[in-house]
């Protein structure tokens, strides 16, 4: 048994080592070519600058990067929180009642098409550009939309022998949400969230680009742009890059866990 | 397994104990567990209207054990259904241990075992068998105390922190049975249960429950397609035909010597015997088996196999 599973374990391993090894080998080779384009062709900094260029500003900056992606990082945590908050809530009310969702399915889709990150400056002008409120409000408003979508499909996935199971417990409304509807629209919910978290920390850096605090890495961004500092500005959207990819894995890791734990 | 008291009290007790005849009962006595007169069920659908049950009478007296046997699509679940308040008769009356069904299963009378398991995937083993306790405000040692007993009892016990998804269909059944079991509703509604599972747990699974019927005292009325099952652990054994569902013939088991139902009735020649019957009466009701659509009240009772 205890071979077996080694064995397996060893085997998945190899599987990962195998799944990972081209797109690294290409990432590698495209650095490669990257930098041998820029140091034959001369290509100017404001154009492209060198991938070593990046990274000697990466290590130069590099406090101020963790910095501001950790500023940016609270944002889209706070932001994605309220917006999975809210929408939940929103599905449940429309679950239970067909009026609800009349008016909220149509609200979700709404807003899934409109470009929210448009209404940063209007929120900067409501709330002031001295509080980080604009851009969690922003980041929120586009969580909002898939996580409603989802959870509102997983609270309508009840099978009919789990609904007459509780019937035949005379259970209540709560008890029915508590004990079946909820539990089996949680994948669906961390699927939603998901789906939104990367779109999230892009509205979180743009929204940062119309003005506000300095403090996150779309503001960095726009600055060390404007003041010609190239390799410093790609420095930034490294980070940017990696706190995509850290709030990418984080969701997927929580959305494998519940599906696990449903035996999905 | 008797040392936690029931949570509901409405065990009516076993066979012999003297229950309040039902008012305006045709024939006084106690109150059957389920008492169907004249039931019709029709479902409209867009394809038309199906008639899955016609004029059926039956009763289940308190205590006794009922297979319902017939063809597919004849209307076996169907009547269960109605019986556990899961829909409601087109016409007809119906009630069980005396009151309407919809009043029975808020008092928790009954217990359900699906056609599916039904076991919530997100749920151990042991969660799922503690649900019912827990809807009905039963504490948690108790709980934990009942589903301990009752895992032992369908020969799971090694297996009740494991998820449904970690377990075979006829295992995921077991857990159902258990489930089903565990408020000791003193009428059991079992579909199938014993569908999925391989002929040695089958045979052992239905020595077990001839068991916890008689420790019970509960009626059950059961829904298998099996005939050596519905004879092995019947009273009774209605049997039916489709289109339109109704019940065909009424076949009463009777017993050799003390009425034991062990292993080794099932090598009995009187047990073959009440199999071919069985077997007769599904099949067109041949061989002098009479058809019978009337409950037991009768005078002229359905001739039924006698095996003493
Ligand atoms: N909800 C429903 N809507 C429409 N028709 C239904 C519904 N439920 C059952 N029926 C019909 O009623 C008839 C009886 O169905 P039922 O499920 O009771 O059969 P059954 O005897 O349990 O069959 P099986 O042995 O295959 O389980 C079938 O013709 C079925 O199509
Ligand atoms: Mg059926």
């Amino acid at each position: 048994m205890s071979t077996t599973t080694s064995s397996a374990v060893r085997a998945a391993g190899g599987d990962v080592l195998r799944r990972a090894l081209p797109p690294v080998l290409l990432g590698v080779v495209g650095l490669a070519a990257w930098q041998a384009l820029v140091v034959a062709a001369d290509v100017p900094p404001f154009l492209l600058p060198s991938p070593t260029a990046i990274v000697e500003q990466l290590v130069e900056v590099g406090p101020l990067v963790l910095e501001a992606s950790l500023a940016t990082g609270a944002n889209v945590l706070v932001g994605t929180l309220l917006g999975a908050v809210v929408a939940v809530l929103a599905a449940l009310l429309a679950a239970r009642s067909r009026p609800v969702d009349a008016v909220l399915s149509p609200t979700a889709a709404a807003i899934a098409v409109l470009p929210i990150v448009a209404l940063a400056p209007v929120l900067n002008t409501m709330f002031g550009t001295t509080t980080t409120t604009p851009r969690r409000l922003v980041v929120a408003a586009v969580v909002f939309a898939p996580v409603f979508v989802t959870t509102l499909r997983g609270l309508r996935q009840v099978l009919p022998v789990h609904r007459e199971l509780l019937r035949s417990y005379a259970a209540t409304p709560a008890q029915l949400a508590r004990t079946v509807t909820i539990p089996g629209a949680l994948p669906y919910l961390f699927t939603g969230l998901r789906i939104a978290s990367s779109t999230g920390v892009i509205a979180a850096v743009v929204a940062e680009y119309f003005g506000g605090l300095q403090d996150g890495l779309g503001s960095r961004i726009t600055s060390a742009a404007a003041n010609s500092a190239y390799p410093r500005a790609w420095a930034f959207v490294v980070g940017a890059i990696l706190l995509g990819l850290a709030v990418y894995l984080l969701t997927l890791a929580a959305e494998r866990l519940v599906a696990r734990r449903q035996g999905l | 397994m008797r040392s936690i008291p029931v949570p509901t009290g409405s065990r009516s007790g076993s066979t012999t104990s003297a229950v309040a005849p039902a008012a305006g009962a045709p024939r006084p006595g106690p109150a059957a567990a389920v008492r169907a007169v004249g039931v019709h069920k029709r479902f409209r659908t867009r394809a038309g209207v199906v008639t899955a049950l016609q004029d059926v009478h039956l009763e289940v007296a308190a205590g006794e054990f009922v297979s319902l046997i017939g063809p597919s699509g004849c209307g076996k679940s169907t009547l269960l259904r109605l019986v556990a308040d899961l829909e409601e008769p087109t016409s007809g009356e119906l009630s069980v241990f005396g009151k309407a069904p919809r009043v029975a299963r808020e008092a928790q009378d009954y217990g359900i075992a699906f056609q599916q398991a039904g076991l919530l995937p997100w749920r151990s083993v042991r969660g799922n068998v503690e649900l019912p306790l827990e809807l009905h405000g039963v504490g948690r040692r108790e709980r934990a105390g009942r589903a301990r007993e009752l895992l032992a009892l369908v020969g799971l016990s090694d297996f009740a922190d494991h998820t449904p998804a970690q377990l075979s269909g006829g295992m995921q059944q077991r857990v159902a049975i258990a489930r089903a079991l565990a408020e000791r509703p003193s009428l059991l509604l079992m579909d199938e249960p014993f569908g999925a599972l391989d002929e040695m747990t089958r045979e052992r699974m239905q020595t077990e429950l001839v068991r916890i019927c008689a420790e019970s005292g509960a009626a059950v009325v059961f829904v298998t397609h099996s005939i050596p099952e519905a004879v092995f652990l019947s009273d009774r054994v209605v049997v039916m035909s489709p289109r339109p569902g109704r019940i065909s013939a009424v076949v009463p088991i009777r017993l050799p010597g003390t009425g034991e139902r062990t292993e080794g009735l099932r090598e009995d020649a009187a047990f073959f015997a009440a199999v071919t019957a069985v077997r007769e009466a599904l099949h067109g009701g041949a061989a002098g088996t009479p058809a019978v659509a009337a409950p037991e009240t009768a005078a002229g009772a359905p001739r039924g196999v006698d095996l003493r």
